[in-house]
């Protein structure tokens, strides 16, 4: 294919950027509710962020990038000229970068899965035409945004409604909590390993069978709970903080839960958002490889892992000082509200990615926090904000197609 | 800059209020210095007694507008609004009352007559225990939202609720014992000190009845 080395540069440039965007903004929002709880400080958030957004990006971030990546468009459409596609994706990257951009700037809510998603639909309808959008699996994207975050406010209020019944309502709240904390971190290591193991892990030269998945997940977890067990358990009761607040040691107990769950949201987190920086790369570089539109060509792990890299850098270099305005924040929310919100929030995210959704984090999130609230939880929900977030897709999605047409027909202007 | 997901968490209205409440007892606790001096015949202290009640009621009137700005309309919350509100306006009756019955005994130069010195401090000083056994409860807020207002903590809280009833009923006795006995004596006392020292005992006991219905709204609050 002519220009191949130059639209590998440009993919790999652009797809960074976006990775770098990614880390730098979103990642902030997903470590939101563990430094909000007082349950990690920044520099532990970061530590831990920046390790399972990438181990998220490598193991579980296959299915949603070959979504983003082959899903929404058919490939017929390039049947002849090849090209299209990669001045489509660059189109997509730019766009949903550059809105980003702006809208983080302007200090709007933006998602970035909906500006992606937006910028391919986009492109593609207006570019190649209508018929070259796969409406159906594009269907399916939208509802997912509906049902995700619905379904993780539902997980939510039952597992805080759970720790209300087993901890909180008892006259031993502290004994109760140190007996059940191991078994909640038993549940959120095996299912975040379960939906991820079952997906395979072929792409990193792992292939495991059904009873491996389960039995693999059910010894880490085991593991994990043993570990934490062992923190629970050398917590002591402090008298003063008692005193002001009966249940402050309980909350430590949790406090300690939410390392694991902020482990987990930032897995999730990487598993699902790194195919908005990478599904595009991983279309053009595929078709600059090949010099045709493959649909069945495998994604090779170094793109999983330079979306991964990027996150990273994105998070090291300005996703700090994001993270630690979060911090600065003082918010009505406890660890054991922190808990329930993350691992629902987790969970729901990680199957997710299982099953190629792209979803939005953020969106997931505050789902999951209302259901926390419906559970009589939180003390203050602003309501007004939970609103602009949510309708913050309607916008992003058309200023997402709207940018990647326009970037469209001049790329395809300049560069044939 | 910043993560927008932080700002969908309102500030909590608890710590405010049970501030507003710390402010408003300290007004009710000045009123037994301020009768201690009143029946020792010291206005100088009285006055500055006084001064001190003026300036925590003025405290917990800035406190209740602050918490009355931060809840907002749009909030989500695991109580009614209006039952938060509710109880900010009753607890804030309390400080209102010390103002007013130090005014009025400051402004008349209101001697106490000397048969019910005793009883009178005594009643007093059980309608603060009532603005103190509110406090108590009170202090229980941040606890009832962290169990979500279920379980042992709604025992306990019932249970400092009847406690505070107990309270009240006693003054409510000590006070129809002051007014018989102020009955038996004002033949010989100006009429219109009598007057407004029936206003004065009647404003006293409404402390202990606000606490009581202090104790009502938390009832409330709990049986959402």
């Amino acid at each position: 294919m002519e220009h191949a080395t130059i639209y590998l540069i440009l993919a790999g440039v652009f797809g960074l950027f976006m990775a770098w965007g990614i880390g730098a903004n979103d990642v902030a929002n997903a470590m939101a509710t563990s430094i909000g709880a007082k349950a990690l400080t920044i520099k532990q958030a970061i530590v831990i962020a920046a390790i399972f957004e990438f181990a998220g990006a490598v193991l579980a971030g296959g299915e949603v990038t070959s979504t983003i990546r082959k899903g929404m468009v058919d490939s017929s459409a390039f049947i002849g000229e090849p090209e299209l596609l990669v001045y489509g994706m660059l189109a997509a990257l730019l766009a949903a970068g550059t809105w980003l951009f702006i809208a983080s700037r302007k200090g709007w809510p933006v998602s970035t899965t909906h500006s992606i998603v937006g910028a391919i639909v986009g492109f593609a309808a207006v570019g190649l035409g209508v018929d070259a959008v796969k409406w159906d699996k594009v269907g399916a994207i939208v509802a997912s945004w509906v049902i995700s975050p619905l379904s993780a406010g539902i997980f939510a209020f039952l597992i805080f409604t759970s720790i209300q019944k087993l901890i909180l309502e008892q006259k031993d709240p502290f004994a109760r909590a140190q007996k059940y904390a191991p078994i909640y971190i038993f549940l959120t290591v095996f299912l975040i390993c379960l939906v991820t193991l079952f997906k395979g892990l072929k792409h990193v030269g792992f292939e495991l069978t059904t009873f491996q998945a389960y039995l693999g997940s059910a010894v880490l977890a085991v593991i994990i709970a043993g570990i934490g067990r062992f923190f629970v358990q050398r917590i002591t009761v402090d008298e003063k903080a008692e005193k002001k607040f009966h249940y402050a040691t309980v909350e430590k107990v949790f406090a300690v839960l939410m390392v694991i769950t902020a482990s987990a949201m930032a897995f999730a987190h990487g598993s699902n958002d790194v195919a908005n920086a990478i599904g595009p790369v991983a279309a053009i570089v595929s078709v600059a490889q090949s010099g045709q539109v493959l649909q069945s060509a495998p994604l090779p792990i170094w793109i999983l892992m330079l979306g991964g890299v990027g996150i990273v850098i994105g998070l090291a270099t300005y996703g700090r000082r994001v993270i630690a305005t979060v911090g600065s924040h003082i918010t009505a929310l406890t660890p054991s509200r922190g808990f329930s919100a993350e691992l629902a929030a987790a969970f729901t995210i990680v199957v997710a990615s299982g099953t190629g959704m792209p979803v939005s984090t953020t969106h997931v999130l505050v789902g999951a926090v209302l259901g926390v609230g419906m559970a009589r939880g939180i003390s203050a929900i602003n309501l007004g904000v939970v609103g602009r977030i949510f309708l913050s897709w309607v916008i992003t999605v058309p200023a997402g197609a709207c940018l990647s047409i326009v970037f469209f027909f001049i790329l395809k202007a300049v560069l044939s | 800059m910043g993560s927008y997901i932080t700002k969908i968490f309102g500030a909590s209205p608890v710590a405010p209020i049970q501030e507003h409440m710390e402010i408003c007892y300290k007004a009710a606790k000045e009123l037994v210095t301020f009768f201690e001096y009143v029946n020792g015949d010291n206005w100088e202290k009285v006055r500055e007694s006084r001064e001190k009640i003026v300036r925590l009621e003025n405290e917990a009137d800035e406190a209740k507008k602050q918490i009355r700005m931060q809840l907002s309309q749009a909030l989500f919350m695991p109580v009614a609004r209006a039952d938060l509100l509710d109880l900010v306006l009753v607890q804030d009756k309390i400080p209102n009352l010390a103002r007013d019955v130090s005014g009025l005994v400051i402004g008349r130069q209101l001697a106490i007559p000397d048969v019910l010195q005793e009883r009178f401090l005594t009643f007093v000083s059980r309608n603060v225990d009532a603005a103190k056994g509110a406090r108590k409860t009170i202090r229980e807020l941040d606890e009832l939202y962290e169990t979500g207002f279920r379980g042992t903590e709604v025992d306990l809280v019932r249970r400092l609720i009847s406690e505070l009833d107990q309270i009240e009923n006693e003054t409510d006795a000590l006070q129809a014992e002051l007014r018989r006995i102020l009955f038996s004596i004002e033949k010989d006392l100006s009429p219109i000190d009598v007057m407004f020292l029936y206003k004065v005992i009647e404003s006293i006991g409404d402390i202990g009845d606000m606490a009581e219905r202090i104790g009502r709204r938390l009832e409330l609050l709990m049986n959402h």
